[in-house]
């Protein structure tokens, strides 16, 4: 009777287990660290001198043409990964929204591109360094390569986003 | 065709952009708008206002929220100098639910907003202006017959936590054109929500 009732249990533990583990796995699929970073540690990404094509967006989670236009970005980047094309996404969420509503978006939309928080409240020193032609207003979309840079002040469809990255890697 | 003018549409866009809108020393159109309280709000009602403080905002905007009480304090602080609040929601609320007419009365009253709240019922009056973002504030003061734009941007410079503001533009441009002085600087930036448009498809 005790060695049935062992058996009981180490088979309910087992059962158990292997219910439980695939759960602790997807709980923890990993998010990849989102960075918070000011402007003058920004800055550098916006300048970067190489043969790769750079497509920085500004957006928030609360920004609803910013969600709206997330997964063209996300398909550019899938579309373009091994055609040297980087896209980071730049979130303008406040910073102590990271935990509660950045991450989550970011694993509930399955965010491929990289992601980073910009905490620097000063904006109209910034705001310019970024482009001249920026109110503030977002999404706004920077893409930049060696030759061409060029800003957006716009929500984008993924097609448009190509034909702008098209000509540019026939140029690189 | 539709295809065609969407075409057109996006061409005009690039073609015309930012540059479109009012400019420092620009005139400033005046506007008859539907406030919150059902009485339509034009700036001629105002004869004795030295200017106005125009801010388009807006009711689901996180960083419109963070300045609506300072908002309230610059209509208090101003309004007694000849410089009243006229706060202008741009959005179409078939784009921005939240942004409604019904729920900007109810947001009034949440805040007790001392200055009027009116909206810019099919989007008539922002592009005219200029507006890109809410909240984007357009300062205007009157010069003869005519209210003319000295200061365009933000509220202040930390838009986010108003204990760590360093440099008041606004009330800093208000307070130079009492005393007779040019605002400086008369153009500032701050990160703000995109005013809501249906976008054609």
């Amino acid at each position: 009777m005790k060695k049935i009732c062992k058996v009981f249990i180490a088979t309910l533990s087992l059962v158990t287990l292997l219910f439980l583990l695939p759960c602790r796995i997807q709980a923890e699929t990993p998010v990849r660290p989102i960075p918070i970073v000011n402007f003058d540690q920004l800055k550098p990404m916006l300048h970067l001198d190489n043969d790769s094509i750079y497509v920085i967006n500004f957006w928030a989670t609360w920004c609803a043409p910013c969600v709206r236009e997330i997964p063209a970005f996300e398909k550019l980047y899938e579309q373009f990964k091994d055609q040297k094309v980087q896209v980071i996404l730049v979130s303008l969420d406040f910073p102590n929204h990271l935990e509660s509503r950045v991450i989550p978006f970011v694993q509930r939309m399955n965010v491929q591109s990289r992601v980073i928080l910009l905490d620097d409240p000063d904006a109209n020193r910034w705001i310019p360094m970024v482009s001249d032609q920026w109110t503030g207003a977002i999404p706004a979309t920077l893409i930049y390569s060696r030759d061409t840079r060029k800003f957006y002040q716009r929500e984008f469809y993924f097609e448009e986003l190509k034909e702008i990255i098209l000509p540019m890697l026939n140029q690189n | 065709m539709k295809r065609l003018s969407v075409l057109f549409a996006l061409v005009f866009f690039a073609v015309t952009g930012f540059a479109q809108g009012l400019r420092v020393g620009d005139v400033a159109p005046d506007f008859r708008l539907l406030n919150v309280d059902g009485k339509y709000v034009s700036m001629a009602d105002y004869p004795d206002a030295k200017g106005f403080i125009i801010i388009f905002s807006s009711n689901h905007c996180p960083f419109v929220v963070a300045v609506e009480d300072r908002m309230i304090a610059l209509h208090h602080e101003f309004k007694p100098k000849g410089f009243p609040l006229i706060a202008i929601m741009p959005n179409d609320p078939a784009a921005e639910p939240r942004d409604s007419y019904e729920l900007m009365q109810v947001r009034a009253r949440e805040k007790g907003f001392p200055f009027p709240y009116v909206f810019d019922r099919g989007q008539k009056i922002y592009p005219q202006y200029g507006a890109t973002h809410t909240p984007h504030v357009f300062l205007l003061e009157r010069v003869g017959n005519e209210l003319r734009v000295a200061y365009i941007g933000a509220i202040d410079n930390n838009v986010r936590n108003a204990d760590q503001v360093t440099e008041r533009y606004l009330a800093n441009a208000i307070n130079a054109l009492l005393e007779g002085r040019r605002p400086n600087p008369e153009v500032t930036r701050a990160i703000g929500c995109t005013i809501k448009r249906v976008r054609a498809e």
